[in-house]
């Protein structure tokens, strides 16, 4: 450590400088902030709007007009990239943080209770475990569809996603915060806590979880990537979203039908991913590095 | 006495023999159905030795009631949701005449109580009898998912060996460089192979070796040149999911006492790494195998749509579609029993390798 530890700070001073030496995960956080940005303003960076057909302008490779290319019935390819960073973002964040609320308010209460409720509250999670992700995301999918929920098919199709990929996410948090409130519940503040009178949803909220909101950040910003990537499996299935909605899952498979004649209708959305994954990763372990020093 | 459970004279060589027999499915050589039947016999009679050996009947046991339960739960669970829904997969923009709808829900048995229909569900579960697709007329259910389950089990056996035999050297090289230019590079390499959609990896790849070189095939599932691509495409994420797993492991136990003490006895750095750092830092891999596992069932869906293979993951997708609740139903449940399957497996052989596991029966 150098003279600056001297000072004394708060673990999470401490963290956010491990965090700020290393470079790569500084530089993914940056990118990801770029994404974020670029996915709020959507309508005012796209050049086109993203469902606008130029009829006369089909297939086209990229080229000085359109950046990237149109596809196949004539809309600007950029546009429609912009606008599936939009969905995609959107629905990553929504869900990890619906998963968040969920998953940890489940797991705390199965931590802190313990015994016997906790066992039955962990056999019905092991058992969301026992079915693949893509199943149970496909099954609630299949159960959410045919309830007659929404008049608007594509408002419809986007809370299915939400829901279905939150029934998906919750599960990972509620084990983890569990496991966690486990451990930290047998430390000494939280006997002193306990010991002035202090109630055990005080104690949870107060003193259990700021101690263990390292770890759930880290898990939350690989919780991101994952849902981003099973919403573009989904969609390039045709299980999820439809067009003209445009994620990169929906751009995928859009142009997966061309892929010979017009590569690049499925390479763009591809490496949009890929970098937006890959920086969501890095960022991921940089926390890790950083926040959750005993899982390094 | 606990060292070892694992009989060295019964393992490693059946490993191997299996290991050819998924060789040879590879190429297409074809293997009588007397061998698979005697290899999977000889495996489970030198597993129920083991078991009684090491008093592990009950562990066991308990395993596999818990597993068995998880099935029926799952089983019930999917049936019910699937036939409580509203709008029968026979709703169409037309209505149907009452007598054609009548006699459409009589032969499926729509028409009589819950309860019966559950039951019957569950008496055709257990003699392998899943009812009659909706949409494949006359077509049973269990027909077509034996028709398709070899091609996904062979894709994802693959995957899973490509992984092994990928991920576990880059791992270990990566430790034994670590933090010198082996290292970053294999790890670099590892979390782009984590970050990469298959729909990125699987075009370039149909580009460069079908259309440019002519060299596989871009679809479907008929033999080698088949076979190669989906593999490489599904293997390679998970191998750089346990390559990251192996290097974290290998340098976790490198820090332990017993290594301090073998190299200060002057063991030879080969000797340590693969007599004494390797096997104890793959136990890790081996407790990983069930996550990694439902990972690849997860990416083969995409896979299998991408290649058009013929799997079951194409069907299960297909049904959805086609609204065809019994072939959603039989699909989710080949793929539970597969998942629950492997995980209990992988659980029994964590509880032969690793002697310090205490077995609370």
């Amino acid at each position: 450590m150098s003279s600056r530890a001297l000072k004394g700070h708060s673990l999470w001073y401490g963290g956010w400088l491990r965090l700020k030496r290393n470079k790569v995960a500084v530089f993914s956080g940056i990118y990801i902030c770029i994404l974020c940005l670029i996915a709020l303003f959507a309508y005012q960076i796209s050049p086109y709007a993203f469902d606008e057909q130029y009829m006369d302008r089909i297939l086209e490779s990229p080229n000085l007009v359109h950046w990237l290319g149109t596809d196949s019935l004539g809309r600007d390819m950029l546009s429609r990239l912009i606008h599936g960073a939009r969905m995609s973002m959107a629905v990553g964040i929504i869900t990890a943080i619906i998963s968040l609320i969920v998953g940890a308010s489940y797991g705390a209460v199965a931590g802190w209770i313990g015994g016997r409720v906790d066992a039955i509250m962990m056999r019905f999670v092991d058992l969301l475990y026992s079915v693949p992700t893509l199943v149970l995301l496909i099954l609630v999918k299949v159960v959410f569809d045919s309830m007659p929920l929404f008049t608007n098919p594509e408002l419809k199709a986007l809370t299915g996603m939400l829901l279905a990929l939150s029934v998906v996410g919750w599960v990972t948090l509620a084990r983890m915060v569990r496991g966690q409130v486990l451990q930290v519940k047998q430390l000494t503040y939280v006997e002193s806590a306990r010991a002035l009178g202090a109630s055990g949803g005080r104690i949870v909220l107060r003193h259990i979880f700021p101690n263990i909101l390292g770890p759930i950040i880290v898990v939350l910003t690989f919780q991101i990537p994952s849902n981003i990537l099973y919403e573009s499996f989904l969609s390039f299935l045709g299980l999820g979203l439809q067009p003209p909605f445009s994620s990169w899952g929906v751009l995928a498979n859009e142009g997966w039908r061309s892929l010979r004649s017009y590569p690049h209708l499925i390479i763009s959305p591809g490496l949009a991913l890929f970098t937006a994954m890959l920086a969501f990763n890095l960022l991921g372990d940089g926390l890790r590095d950083a926040f959750d020093p005993q899982s390094r | 006495m606990m060292t070892g459970r694992l009989n060295l004279a019964f393992g490693p060589p059946l490993a191997i023999f299996w290991l050819g027999l998924v060789v040879a499915t590879f190429f297409d050589v074809s293997i009588p159905s007397f061998v698979w039947w005697s290899a999977a016999a000889y495996t489970l009679a030198g597993a129920f030795w083991h078991t009684i050996r090491y008093g592990m009947l009950a562990y066991v046991g308990k395993r596999l009631v818990e597993s068995l339960i998880t099935v029926a739960v799952i089983a019930s669970a999917t049936f019910l949701l699937l036939r409580v829904l509203p709008g029968g997969p026979f709703d169409s923009e037309k209505a149907l005449p009452p007598e054609i709808k009548a006699a459409i829900e009589k032969k499926y048995q729509l028409d009589q109580p819950l309860l019966v229909q559950y039951g019957n569900f569950m008496v055709g579960l257990v003699q392998g009898d899943l009812g009659e697709s909706y949409k494949y007329l006359g077509r049973n259910i269990s027909e077509i998912l034996a028709e398709s389950l070899p091609a996904s089990v062979q894709l994802g056996v693959y995957a899973l060996l490509l992984a092994y035999l990928i991920g576990i050297p880059f791992g270990v090289l990566a430790a034994r460089y670590h933090n010198r230019w082996p290292d970053h590079l294999l790890m670099a390499l590892a979390i782009s192979g984590v970050s990469v959609p298959s729909f990125l990896v699987a075009p370039i790849l149909i580009l460069i070796f079908c259309f440019g070189l002519g060299w596989f095939e871009p679809a479907l599932w008929d033999g080698p040149a088949y076979y190669i691509l989906p593999t490489w495409v599904l293997g390679t994420r998970a191998a750089a999911v346990i390559a990251r797993l192996v290097r974290a492991s290998v340098l976790e136990v490198i820090k332990a006492d017993y290594i301090r003490t073998g190299r200060a006895k002057g063991l030879s750095e080969s000797t340590l790494l693969f007599k004494h750092v390797l096997r104890n830092s793959l136990i890790p891999v081996l407790t990983f195998s069930g996550p990694l596992i439902a990972g690849i069932i997860t990416g083969s869906f995409v896979v299998e749509q991408i290649f058009a293979i013929p799997g079951i993951g194409k069907h299960m997708v297909l049904s959805v579609s086609n609204r065809d609740y019994p072939l959603i139903l039989g699909t989710t449940l080949v793929f539970s029993v597969i998942l629950v399957v492997c995980n209990l497996l992988v659980d029994l052989l964590y509880a032969y390798v690793d002697p310090r596991i205490k077995l609370n029966v």
